[in-house]
């Protein structure tokens, strides 16, 4: 069942959000041994939780639209007194005494929280195998990985272990497993989702998004949690249109543009096929698709590799051994912080916190991240003369340059690793919205996925598009 | 010697040189807000540890700062005050790890602060250069335990997170402070103008105002800048002075040996009276400013700059002008210290209304510099009038009025009740003179040189008199009294 046909079902009372509820969590008890896409199952909070909205429903009240609906959390967002660890041992321990601003707005929708999803350590890599508990596996094939970093949720909806998720994209997080998983997955345009609550890796690019089988259960959590929330000062966006309300008007008469830089060089000849058949699908619909060049794309991962971790380095300066998580004694105040950070954090995030701490110091910085921040700029010129100047309102790419990708096949290469986000970083850079449609198997029968962006706040357009290259499978 | 070294103002001068000391302060002082800078605790001095907190002030993970308004209202404030441009800032993290700083990093501002290009006048008229007024989080306290509070010796720490997230104001000054004198004067202008706009209690004591001292020496008529060092724990105005004055000796006795002023951060000793090296430039941090990504920049639009410059309240500076003008005949001293001392207002009333009384506005005076220095409590305007018309009438002698102007700043009322209550009631001519005569007859020596033009007994004879009356007679009047019997 879709998201939607449980919401309709548990408000409509045919259905009990207990019984929803005991199925899923049954299906992650027999299954999740394999694929280990849960740090946490929350069985018992999440069955308290469906009676109440069981209890709401005879009591004649709305629940609201996720009604009963099963949600994955992805292990960096908040929980109030249930663990929160971004799959580090560092946070060993720690129960946020809040719960993050997407977390409330789902409960106040009627969701029901079911777990917390396996990710990369701190959200830094692109296959979740960097993570302190372990890798998550592909259920599609459980040789290869989910990719990254939001692996465990888009595992968890690909595995039926719940019907939607969140994840947080700040490279293309939410968006590369949801395309190596064969399922939906959202980067909301910089600003529609409050980060409230969730821990941060990148603060300029991190983004909350959902992840669901459907392009209409994406739209509707989508719908939930982009409500603008005081306590994120970069939550700034003017009302977001709903999403949801226009997901059926098509795309008759839109301008696509198949972005050359991110299509061409380096996909693999089976996903760039089915990128092919997208493009069909949407001419078809009275799209009309042409071949557009944004030149500064390709420097994206380059400037996005520099201002993450620098950004990182920064944001993850506050794990120390002092105030909550691990702490690893020493004899002095600065021996207990080495020690606890020597220990706690993992060899990707000591990476990007060494390349970070390097890119911002005296007499590196203008080299580094000032010259990131100037490509960064450059990229966002040359999109919004795509979107402006040339008129364009939607723009196509691959997610992901290959399928999945075998486990252990490019965790000795970190370079050969952050290649898998060249498609999805840019965006992160721009603070646009994009997401990734499900679009068939390649020649290994993995799942394709199609990214469809569009420009700030764009989001009304590009679900309609996807919309559309849904039902055209 | 290097070609560098020749660059050194004063170095290896003869110890006669003429030395001037140069120094320019930094000035936190806490913004007397209702919550914190970014984030809804309460921002109160004291309480129970770790009491005004919050996930923000705490850093936890997934916590964002919101800026508090009322907090750039009040750096505004602050900057228009100090005549500063007020200006789009941008708020930057500045990054070192210190238990007491629950991000490891601060929330600053760095290469675009929110006021810039300013000055503040000392009372002396001078002008000291503000290059910049900047906002930022406060750190919390760390407490060491064990080894007598000292750091090397502690078995542990504890930390109390109630200051960490209380807004700042950081306010550099050039280096246009020539004198410890001087530097105290600047402090005491600044916490002035910081309590006058509200912005701040300025209370040292408590913390809420906190200086940081860069001093450096040279030869008096070098222009250029000698090497500085930065002084930090001065907690009082006294320490402050102690400390600069201590510093520039240390500076000096350095150059005029042949030996160089290393750029170093420097902690200052109140009990040993003396400074010593914390750190030196080589090892002072690389706090890796960048941009907070999680704050936007602060736009301030020129009405609402406009809208605050209109409702700042007279500056200390205007006060002085205001009571100059009132009272040509007061010193720019006195006016200062009325002005500092929150006299001001009973002041203007007082000095307008015996405005052209030479006699009158002289015995205000007095009572200004002396009896008043405490402030002036219950004490209202119209009975300093009253009182100093008491003693232009003779009803009151000088000592009858400290003592009647003690009591009205102690629990208030008229001068003529508190006169009575003292049982000063003038005296009868009469019984003055009947009492005059009677210390002649009794002092025939003292008398004889008196009146052979010994004036130093007039002293004795006054004194006299007033030990005899309690201090109720009018030490001008027995003059005249006595002048008359020499005939």
């Amino acid at each position: 069942m879709t998201a939607l046909e449980i919401a309709t079902a548990v408000r409509s009372g045919k259905r009990s959000a207990r019984s929803v509820v005991d199925e899923y969590l049954g299906a992650i008890a027999e299954g999740d041994d394999d694929i280990h896409a849960f740090n946490m199952v929350t069985a018992a909070e999440a069955r308290t939780r469906a009676d109440e909205i069981d209890g709401a429903v005879a009591a004649g009240q709305d629940p609201g639209p996720l009604a009963g609906v099963p949600v994955a959390l992805k292990d960096n967002l908040c929980t109030r007194g249930v663990a929160t660890t971004c799959s580090s041992r560092i946070l060993e321990g720690w129960e946020p005494p809040y719960d993050a601003h997407v977390v409330e707005q789902l409960h106040n929708a009627g969701a029901v929280v079911v777990g917390k999803t396996n990710m990369d350590e701190f959200a830094m890599g692109s296959s979740t195998e960097n993570s302190a508990f372990g890798p998550t596996r592909n259920p599609c094939d459980l040789s290869r990985v989910p990719g990254g970093s939001s692996g465990g949720s888009a595992a968890a909806v690909a595995a039926g272990f719940a019907p939607v998720a969140l994840g947080s994209d700040t490279g293309g997080s939410i968006r590369q497993p949801a395309a190596l998983c064969g399922v939906v997955g959202v980067k909301p345009t910089y600003g529609r989702v409050s980060r409230y609550g969730l821990v941060a890796f990148a603060s300029s690019l991190d983004q909350i998004g959902p992840i669901a089988t459907t392009v209409a259960d994406a739209a509707t959590v989508l719908d939930v949690i982009g409500f603008t929330d005081p306590r994120d000062q970069t939550n700034r966006l003017p009302d977001p249109k709903q999403v949801s309300d226009t997901l059926s008007d098509g795309v008759n008469g839109l301008r696509v543009g198949v972005l050359t830089e991110l299509s061409g060089n380096g996909i693999a000849p089976d996903v760039a096929a089915r990128l092919q058949v997208a493009v069909g699908a949407l001419e078809s619909a009275g799209a009309d698709v042409a071949k557009v060049s944004v030149p500064s794309a390709i420097y994206g991962l380059s400037a996005y590799y520099v201002i993450a971790p620098a950004e990182a380095s920064s944001n993850l300066a506050r794990f120390d051994g002092v105030r909550y998580g691990l702490r690893v004694d020493g004899s002095s105040t600065s021996d207990m912080n080495t020690a606890t950070r020597s220990v706690g954090f993992g060899d990707e995030v000591k990476r990007r916190i060494m390349i970070g701490t390097y890119a911002l110091s005296a007499g590196y910085y203008d080299a580094y991240y000032g010259k990131a921040q100037k490509v960064r700029t450059l990229i966002i010129n040359d999109f919004n003369r795509v979107w402006y100047g040339d008129k364009f309102d939607l723009l196509l790419s691959p997610t992901s340059p290959t399928t999945a990708f075998s486990l252990g096949a490019r965790t000795a290469d970190p370079m050969s690793m952050y290649m898998s986000d060249v498609c999805t970083v840019p965006v992160n850079l721009t603070g646009q919205a994009a997401m990734s449609v499900p679009y068939g198997v390649g020649d290994d029968g993995l799942p394709v996925g199609v990214q469809v962006m569009a420009p700030v706040q764009g989001e009304p357009v590009m679900f309609r598009a996807a919309k559309v290259l849904e039902d055209s499978l | 010697m290097s070609a560098d070294l020749h660059d050194v103002p004063g170095l290896g001068t003869p110890a006669d040189t003429e030395w001037e000391t140069v120094v320019g302060l930094e000035v936190h002082a806490e913004l007397a807000t209702a919550t914190k800078l970014f984030s809804a605790s309460p921002n109160r001095f004291g309480g129970d540890p770790n009491t005004h907190i919050d996930p923000v002030s705490l850093g936890l993970p997934g916590s964002l700062p919101v800026i508090n308004e009322e907090a750039v209202n009040l750096a505004i404030r602050v900057g228009l005050a100090l005549n500063c441009q007020v200006q789009t800032s941008v708020f930057a993290r500045k990054h070192y790890f210190y238990p007491d700083m629950p991000k490891n990093f601060q929330i600053s501002q760095y290469d675009h602060p929110i006021n810039v290009d300013g000055w503040l006048e000392l009372p002396s008229g001078k002008r000291i250069g503000i290059e910049r007024a900047h906002l930022e989080e406060d750190t919390g306290k760390t407490a060491h335990v064990g080894g007598g509070g000292r750091i090397h010796e502690a078995g542990y720490s504890l930390v109390d997170y109630n200051r960490a997230g209380v807004p700042l104001i950081e306010i550099v000054g050039g280096p246009d402070l020539r004198s410890a004198e001087e530097a105290r004067q600047y402090v005491t202008e600044l916490r002035a103008i910081l309590v006058a706009v509200g912005a701040s209690d300025g209370k040292m004591e408590e913390g809420s105002l906190r200086v940081d001292c860069n001093v450096s020496v040279r030869p008096e008529g070098t222009n250029r800048l000698g090497t500085r060092c930065e002084i930090k724990n001065v907690n009082s105005l006294r320490s402050m002075g102690r400390a600069i004055d201590y510093e520039a000796r240390r500076q000096i006795d350095l150059l005029t040996s042949g030996q160089l002023v290393e750029q170093q951060t420097r902690h200052w000793n109140e009990d040993e009276g003396r400074t010593h090296a914390l750190r030196s430039k080589e090892e002072d941090y690389d706090y890796r400013y960048f941009p907070e990504p999680d704050l936007l920049p602060l736009v301030i639009s020129d009405h609402k700059v406009a809208q605050i410059q209109n409702e700042l309240p007279p500056l200390p500076q205007d006060l002085r002008r205001n009571l100059a003008k009132a009272a040509p005949s007061v010193d720019a001293d006195l006016i200062g210290l009325i002005v500092e001392r929150g006299l001001y207002d009973l002041a203007l009333a007082a000095f307008d209304q015996t405005s052209g009384n030479l006699r009158a506005i002289k015995r205000l005076r007095n009572h200004f510099a002396h009896d008043l220095a405490g402030g002036h409590g219950s004490l209202l305007a119209k009975a300093l009038i009253d009182l100093v018309n008491m003693e232009e009438a003779g009803d009151l002698t000088a000592t009858q009025a400290k003592k009647v102007l003690a009591v009205l700043v102690e629990s208030g009322g008229s001068p003529q009740d508190a006169a009575q209550e003292l049982g000063f009631e003038a005296m009868d001519t009469g019984e003055l003179e009947s009492l005059v005569d009677s210390l002649i007859a009794e002092h025939a020596e003292e008398w004889s040189r008196f009146c052979d033009g010994d004036g130093k007994l007039t002293g004795f004879f006054v004194g006299q008199v007033m030990r005899a009356t309690q201090g109720r007679a009018d030490g001008k009047v027995v003059t005249q009294l006595l002048n008359s019997r020499r005939g």
